[in-house]
């Protein structure tokens, strides 16, 4: 049977040392920025991943791309383990998966023309023959994101932001990738900017039958886009559902307060709509609190929530939940 | 209600190396006294610089003030001597502006500058006005404030900062406040503490607030009036509800049409407005948004469109009737 799973993350950790000291270096503690966080992609699908600054979406991301080695786990690309690869099958893989930036104006090299910065990869991993084709892929590449292929003698800083976006998505797509971790592709864009770079994202994933994980923490951007929602709190996972279930029916109380935290462009809901407003702010992830990592912010927490570590179970089909209101 | 803030053709430039910027070219609306008037807008469009003028703080060169009135509680800020200024940014109208750090000084502690202020606006003795800022960390819900106060802002979390910048403003009992996005660094969650508490605020004391923020749907929570900014100039004001259930400038409706909506069940897609932002120091000819505009005549071409009345309170500045197309 043919594995219907693009990318199957298993109970991966990241964890950064934090030292202290400029002569000789003593690791006084350590980030766990992912936790033990396991998830599923399937193929042609759009997970989205959100949650607050610092709950370890970006680490989440740059480890499935190996960017940032694993502390443990496993994260299996079309069914194989792809932790601890040698570093030329490695490259290979980068083939496979590429990443969209949130910053459209860092992620680019202000010195190299716009097609030399798309046929970089083409070169890089000989997808091209000669100078013509690849001019040719180039030029390809830049229509398929809405630009001209003219604009290819141009450097970055001709470019607005939702173009220079754009130039990003070209350069990802160039090696025919399956999976593309988009982080926060468009939070740095204006409104009518985004919508833009939204469609363009959607439609790419129709016509070339791409796999997304989409970072972002606008809830009503995420919401759009994904076919399921993961939502991170400190490193963990506290909830994955389809779109329509984690909104219409969320069950952790985190997932609850975020979603009500959000304003709806519609002043007359809003007049009349509760929002859960929670206490405090994010803990630090160098001291998680024991237990439940949200029970210090969790309207509903209970005594066993500051002593056990809650697991992700399914609770309902397909609506994954990792909260101690829910019994197995 | 009566009127707490006039603002009347209001116009600041800045010249720089581009060229001339008309950030803000003639602007003119009216706050009553407890209303939150919501400011929204492109990056760029004119809405800081439109409140930075209102208490005079732009920086010259290369900005002015070059033409236009400020008038609150009955008098003209712009015609006032910079001392007498310097009373209404302590004592009547404060600001809040998105990263606190660059407002909060940090070398002293955040008690420090909360209890500054006081002595000097309000003549207090220094123990005096130490415990009133005790008091105002907590009444922006800083947990242990008497402790809290002894920090330095670093110490702070960007939440927490802002709490400390709005207790700051607060202390001198303002009748407006003018915060300018707020929340946007902050996480959500932090961002529906602190704008709940701005709202609490304005409430308990009969406050006026100016919102500055792209986002629609905290306009939508907050506001109860709207102005729409386009390239330095006001391109349609109204109620919330005018301008979300009847939004009548082709930017506004494409605005509208342009965000996601968590309340929607099916996948719609969304409608971009087309083309970029405008450059301020090189703006079209006629309308700025017609290059951007599906509704566009020729006239847009020409002649630029000025604030003409759809309705009561609601107005746009557009040729187009949206409705019959003309
Ligand atoms: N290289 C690193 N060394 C040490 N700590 C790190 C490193 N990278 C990330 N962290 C920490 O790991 C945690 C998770 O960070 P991460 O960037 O993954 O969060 P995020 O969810 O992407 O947040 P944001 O929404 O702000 O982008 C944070 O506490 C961060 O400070
Ligand atoms: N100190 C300055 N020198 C030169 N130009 C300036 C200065 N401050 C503002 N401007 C110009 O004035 C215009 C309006 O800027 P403003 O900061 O009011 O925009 P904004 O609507 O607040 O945008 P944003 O949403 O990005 O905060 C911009 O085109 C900007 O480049
Ligand atoms: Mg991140
Ligand atoms: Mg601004």
């Amino acid at each position: 049977m043919e594995n219907k799973n693009l990318l199957e993350v298993e109970n991966l950790r990241v964890y950064f040392p934090v030292h202290r000291g400029t002569l000789i270096k003593k690791k006084v503690g350590e980030v766990k920025a992912v936790d033990d966080v396991s998830f599923k992609i399937l193929k042609g699908e759009t997970l989205g991943l959100v949650g607050e600054s610092g709950s370890g979406k970006t680490t989440a991301g740059q480890a499935i791309l190996q960017i940032e080695p694993p502390t443990a786990g496993k994260i299996i690309f079309e069914g194989k383990d792809i932790t601890g690869l040698e570093k030329n099958e490695r490259r290979k893989l980068r083939r496979e998966m590429q990443m969209i930036f949130q910053d459209p104006f860092s992620s680019l090299n202000p010195r190299m023309k716009i097609g030399n910065i798309i046929e970089e990869p083409l070169i890089a991993h000989k997808l091209t023959n000669n100078r013509k084709e690849n001019k040719e892929r180039v030029e390809e590449l830049l229509q398929m994101v809405g630009l001209m292929p003219s604009m290819a003698e141009r450097f970055p800083h001709e470019f607005s932001g939702g173009q220079r976006q754009r130039i990003g998505i070209a350069r990802a797509l160039a090696v025919n990738p399956k999976l593309i971790i988009c982080d926060e592709p468009v939070s740095a864009l204006d409104v009518s900017i985004q919508a833009q770079v939204i469609n363009l994202i959607e439609e790419i994933q129709e016509k070339l039958n791409l796999t997304y994980l989409f970072i972002a923490h606008d809830l009503a951007v995420v919401r759009h886009i994904s076919d399921r929602i993961a939502v991170m709190y400190l490193g963990k996972l506290v909830e994955v559902a389809s779109r329509i279930d984690l909104y219409r029916n969320p069950l952790h109380p985190y997932t609850k307060a975020l979603l009500s935290a959000v304003p709806i462009p519609d002043p007359r809901l809003e007049a009349t709509r509760e929002h859960i407003v929670l206490k405090g702010e994010i803990p630090s992830p160098m001291f998680p609190p024991s237990g439940c990592r949200f029970h210090t912010r969790c309207p509903e927490a209970m005594p066993e929530c500051s002593s056990r570590i809650p697991q992700l179970k399914e609770v309902d089909s397909h609506h994954f939940v990792s909260c101690h209101l829910f019994k197995d | 209600m009566a009127k707490l803030l006039e603002v009347k053709n209001l116009k600041t430039y800045f010249l720089t190396d581009d060229g001339l910027v008309r950030a803000v070219d003639g602007v003119s609306y009216d706050l009553e006294e407890g209303e939150t008037l919501g400011l929204v807008g492109e990056s760029g469009c004119g809405k800081s610089v439109s409140a930075l003028s209102i208490l005079r703080l732009i920086p010259y060169p290369p900005g002015k003030i070059v033409d236009g009135q400020v008038i609150f509680e009955g008098r003209d800020l712009l015609k006032i001597k910079e001392e007498e200024m310097r009373n209404i940014r302590g004592n009547h109208i404060a600001m809040i502006f998105q990263e606190p750090m660059t407002s909060l000084n940090p070398l002293l502690t955040v008690g420090r500058q909360v209890s500054e202020p006081l002595e000097i606006h309000q003549n207090m003795k220094k123990k005096a006005a130490l415990q009133q800022a005790v008091k105002l960390l907590e009444s922006v819900k800083i947990p242990e404030a008497e402790l809290r106060a002894q920090a330095y802002p670093h110490h702070f979390s960007g939440g927490m900062r802002q709490r400390a910048m709005i207790s700051m403003g607060m202390g001198c009992n303002p009748s407006l406040i003018i915060a300018d996005e707020p929340t946007t660094a902050l996480d959500v969650t932090v961002q529906a503490q602190l704008l709940e508490l701005l709202k609490g605020l304005t409430k308990e004391h009969g406050m006026s607030l100016i919102i500055i923020t792209h986002n629609l749907g905290v306009v939508a929570r907050y506001a109860n009036r709207v102005n729409v900014m386009y390239a330095g100039r006001i391109v349609e004001m109204g109620s919330s509800i005018d301008i979300y259930e009847n939004p009548q400038h082709p930017y506004t409706i494409g605005l509208m049409a342009s965000v996601p909506r968590m309340d929607q069940d099916v996948k719609q897609k969304l409608i971009p407005i087309e083309g970029q932002p405008p450059d301020l120091a090189n703006l079209p000819e006629g309308c700025p948004f017609h290059p951007r505009c599906k509704y566009a005549v020729e006239k847009c071409l020409h002649e630029t469109p000025v604030l003409e009345p759809v309705d009561k309170n609601h107005k746009k500045a557009c040729w187009v009737d949206i409705k019959s197309g003309k």
